[in-house]
């Protein structure tokens, strides 16, 4: 979806503020966002695509006076009442209606191995590739209303197959549908001038990670 | 928790004040212990983690082995997910992961312009200006200017390749070892291997000068 949390060259955000030896969590109710919203993925009921999706439906004014983690909070109060775990009735009154049909909740013994152990998006299916390392490319300039990992910045951009990274879920499908729709994700390199013109290093690229259906021939 | 936090910009676009946000958590916490979703001890145990036991010692170590160790550097290099799951970080299957190397030629930088996508196994979680909207605004379009503003100049003929962590795969900038440590043991090196090199918008320095 075309909103803020796209902001790939968007100027205006201000200064970069570089802290020294900051602490991981600023505030203790930052880390607890942080844990709640692991210890919940643990139940299964939605994907990190969604996860990404609920983040970015939050509304653009409040998403940009929102902090880092006041927005993760938001999106996982929408993926609880989407997925069923949390009534919104509950949400709103704080006070549990029900007990949740969740699976085991994940216990402290478990947190070592989940660290270890994110969900891996890469897929075993044996789907051929569309494009080979060296095949000139352009990202498709499409507008979906959904989740898309294809930046503004780089719709309708030509570039070149970096690398071909193999088999993964697709995270536009994925998270709308849950359909993995599995196909290859490549490494695209982009001249830093076919992104933003002439006033930039000749010298300079990006690579981007997109899928096929992102992309067509050049 | 520290007295100066207000003053940092991860808190700076809201004059709301912090019990707003802190109490809405700890409702929802409440909420979720009493439907038995979540135990509090696990969510203590999961901070614990990330504030003590996993950070950018772990990519340090990768990196000071690539450095002592060719055989291990091109391993990293090939297939960064198998080298990293050497070191028991993350397990062979979970994460992807791409390791690129700076040269004097190539400066690499890492920024995650959608979200705030991150190597947590190997790095930790990332720091504020990372996840900021004025980083992940501006590494993408202008990354010389972002790199000046970490005290790195760029001479113009270096080319400066920016990763933007668009899908699941995820990246370590592997640093350029700086001269004067040669003979120096793996552990020594490790030691003075940054976070922000590791990210990108750092160098390594040998303590006490050089680079």
């Amino acid at each position: 979806m075309n909103s803020i949390h796209d902001m790939g060259g968007m100027h205006g955000m201000g200064p970069l503020v570089i802290e020294h030896d900051e602490a991981v969590f600023h505030e203790r109710w930052q880390g607890r966002v942080f844990a709640m919203r692991m210890a919940c993925a643990f139940h299964r009921k939605w994907n990190a695509d969604m996860g990404r999706y609920a983040r970015e439906r939050m509304p653009p004014a409040e998403f940009l006076a929102a902090s880092y983690y006041e927005r993760a909070l938001y999106a996982l109060e929408r993926v609880l009442v989407e997925n069923g775990l949390v009534g919104e009735d509950e949400l709103a009154g704080g006070q549990a209606t029900s007990m949740a049909k969740g699976a085991p909740t994940l216990k402290p013994e478990q947190v070592a191995t989940i660290v270890r152990t994110r969900r891996r998006a890469r897929l075993d299916d044996d789907v051929a590739p569309l494009f080979k390392v060296g095949d000139a490319v352009c990202a498709r300039n499409i507008h979906p209303e959904g989740h898309t990992r294809l930046p503004r910045y780089a719709r309708g951009r030509r570039g070149i197959i970096d690398r071909d990274h193999g088999v993964f879920a697709f995270a536009d499908s994925n998270a709308m549908t849950r359909d993995k729709k599995p196909q290859h994700l490549y490494s695209v390199r982009f001249a830093a001038t076919e992104l933003w013109g002439s006033a930039v290093s000749p010298h300079d690229s990006a690579y981007l990670d997109l899928w096929d259906d992102h992309l067509e021939p050049a | 928790m520290n007295d100066h936090d207000h003053d940092h910009e991860h808190d700076h676009a809201h004059d709301r004040p912090l019990s707003g946000p802190a109490l809405r958590v700890k409702a929802l916490e409440s909420l979720l212990v009493e439907k038995g979703l979540i135990d509090p001890k696990t969510l203590d145990e999961i901070v614990d983690t990330y504030e003590n036991k996993v950070g950018p010692r772990n990519g340090a170590r990768i990196v000071a082995r690539a450095w002592v160790d060719p055989a291990y550097r091109q391993r990293l290099l090939a297939d960064a997910t198998t080298a990293i799951a050497e070191f028991g970080y993350i397990e062979r299957w979970a994460e992807d992961m791409v390791a690129v190397e700076n040269t004097p030629g190539v400066r690499n930088m890492v920024v995650c312009t959608l979200c705030s996508c991150y190597p947590w196994p190997v790095l930790g979680l990332p720091p504020a200006w990372y996840k900021s909207d004025a980083y992940r605004a501006r590494a993408i379009v202008d990354p010389r200017g972002v790199l000046k503003a970490f005290g790195e100049d760029i001479p113009e003929d270096v080319e400066v390749r920016v990763w933007d962590s668009t899908a699941e795969m995820r990246y370590l900038v592997l640093p350029e070892r700086p001269a004067g440590t040669e003979g120096w043991t793996e552990e020594q090196l490790a030691q003075i291997v940054t976070r922000d090199a590791m990210v990108g918008v750092g160098t390594v320095k040998r303590p006490g000068g050089g680079t």
